[in-house]
């Protein structure tokens, strides 16, 4: 196995799917770390918002346990409130938006609400915060998720955070824009491919096979005709990550 | 001037009767009023609303001490553990939930509180559509923009009119002027959506402290029904200039509050075993001490002169 963590890969896979100069909806945890890293290597312009109503250049330089901790306030670029930081959203200037989640289906659809029926539910989550306003209204939405059966599923039980919905034109029909444009998993990534939107494997992280991803997988995953292995971090990206990971947290 | 300074047993007896609608947590993950979250607890009201897009562990806390019957909330749980524990029991291995959830999103809480605020009939907002949170909550009206000559769904959010919102700032006067820093999530507007606004200020100042500094100012304090002064409300939650979030905290409620005997017994412990909030503080004691921010970080001074 090579010389970094695969959460280390999924950090610097995230961070890659992040252009320079872009606004981008950043969750806590791994997507802040892969916010970091992108803007000290190939993203130096990349502004970040967090749904609490902050706006940040530079990711906060001592530890965060929540984005509203101390440290995130530190030197902002902006501290305003919820409705003016997410209207940014519907105004259609949030480049790329990261979620988690609980289940996430082969359409992209995120739940964090409900496991079983809405009305006597099996588990009860705890529920969309700000996800579902992130999905539905960033140009692009990068969804970070360990890869189990239970998770990838062949459809959610509750959409929280819509992805392409049923597929195909649903999520248009319904009024959106956008759409998820990666699964990032600890195995590999999944890309919308063809007209159906469906979720295929489009990259694969080294030491997994197709074989073991589609049998983790919950519905008949499909493999994009241009699947690449996902090139290993370079040292650059390495170094940038350790600057910000000083603990070895995510080693 | 009317001095509104009172203690926080009397302010919370006074302005939150039983099945109060009541905002608790509007700045999301910092400013949490703690401190009346378990004085509520501990003068026993019941059958409240609480309205919050994420209140951490206070929504939590209300549920499990059998508080509350309606969340109009985006979020319960526990930041730094995931799952609410008392939330949780209060919806599964159930015939029927033990309290409503008026399902939303973070911005739909916006919305609705932002509507109650200006005083519009409803908010249009476009960023819950696709999500079955517009199944699960009925009270969401879906649309077609009649400014557009497209097919454009919008979701229509009814206005959010709280009884009381609960707040926590810096510093305040003793008539509800107040400063306020730091991120705000809905502060503002559930303060100008409720028809009473409680505030709790770590610091009572002079009123000249206040009116040397308007623009920081959350609401005026001729919105402001009472101020109390309780030191360190926020905590476990952070507090900018003030306090910093005591992880550890949530940690320990989180574990604790798996079984139900474990909650009663951190109830038993941490709200009813202390008299008040200044008994809460001084059990606490070293352990505030490391929390206090000590360092020093001043904004640049502002000139207001008039001529």
């Amino acid at each position: 196995m090579a010389d970094y963590s695969i959460q280390e890969l999924m950090i610097i896979s995230a961070a890659r799917e992040i252009a320079d100069g872009e606004l981008v909806f950043v969750g806590m945890r791994l997507p802040i770390t892969a916010y970091g890293v992108a803007r000290l290597t190939h993203a130096p312009n990349a502004v970040g918002l967090f749904e609490c109503g902050i706006a940040r250049y530079a990711p906060a330089e001592d530890m965060l346990y929540t984005m509203g901790d101390p440290p995130n306030q530190l030197n902002a670029a902006w501290l305003s409130g919820l409705v003016p930081v997410m209207s940014q959203l519907q105004r259609g200037r949030v480049d790329a938006g990261f979620i988690g989640g609980a289940e996430v289906d082969r359409y992209g659809n995120i739940n964090t609400s409900y496991i079983g029926d809405f009305t006597r539910p099996d588990v009860k989550l705890p529920g969309s915060g700000g996800a579902a306003d992130i999905a539905a209204m960033s140009k692009r939405l990068l969804v970070i998720m360990n890869h189990e059966k239970k998770r990838l599923v062949e459809k959610v039980a509750y959409v929280t955070s819509p992805g392409y919905l049923s597929g195909g034109d649903s999520r248009a029909r319904a009024g959106l824009k956008g759409g998820p444009s990666a699964l990032i998993t600890d195995r590999g990534i999944l890309r919308p491919y063809g007209p159906d939107n469906e979720m295929h494997l489009a990259s694969i992280h080294e030491g997994n096979t197709i074989e073991e991803i589609r049998e983790n997988t919950g519905w008949n995953l499909k493999i994009q005709p241009k699947m690449i292995e996902t090139p290993p971090p370079s040292p650059e990206e390495m170094a940038a990550l350790h600057k910000i990971d000083k603990d070895g947290f995510w080693r | 001037m009317l001095d509104k300074l009172h203690s926080l047993k009397d302010a919370i007896a006074a302005h939150v009767p039983d099945g109060s609608s009541v905002v608790l947590g509007a700045v999301l993950e910092p400013d949490i009023p703690f401190a009346a979250t378990h004085e509520i607890i501990r003068q026993g009201i019941k059958g409240l609303n609480v309205i919050a897009p994420i209140s951490d562990a206070s929504t939590d806390m209300l549920v499990g001490a059998g508080s509350v019957d309606e969340v109009t909330g985006a979020w319960v749980g526990n930041v730094s553990g995931g799952l609410g524990h008392n939330y949780r029991r209060a919806f599964e291995n159930r015939e029927t939930p033990a309290i409503k959830l008026n399902d939303n999103s973070n911005f739909s809480i916006g919305m609705a509180l932002m509507a109650g605020a200006y005083g519009m009939p409803f908010a249009p907002m476009r960023s819950i559509l696709g999500s079955d949170i517009t199944k699960s909550n009925p009270n969401f009206q879906i649309t077609k923009n009649p400014f557009s000559e497209d097919e454009e769904p919008v979701v229509l959010v009814p206005p959010l009119a709280p009884d009381v919102a609960i707040l926590c700032v810096q510093r305040a006067d003793s008539q509800g002027n107040n400063h306020h820093w730091g991120n705000r999530g809905v502060a503002q507007e559930a303060a100008l959506a409720a028809e009473k606004v409680i505030l709790l200020a770590d610091e009572i100042v002079q009123s000249d402290v206040i009116a040397s500094d308007p623009c920081r100012v959350l609401v005026p304090g001729y919105l402001v029904t009472a101020v109390c002064h309780v030191p360190a409300a926020v905590h476990p939650s952070p507090q900018v200039g003030c306090w910093k979030r005591d992880n550890d905290f949530f940690g320990e409620y989180h574990s604790r509050s798996r079984t139900p005997e474990g909650f009663k017994a951190w109830l038993d412990e941490w709200v009813f075993g202390v008299p008040d909030h200044s008994g809460y503080r001084e059990k606490l004691s070293l352990r505030l001490n490391d929390l206090r921010i000590t360092g020093s970080a001043m904004a640049a001074p502002t000139n207001y002169a008039a001529d």
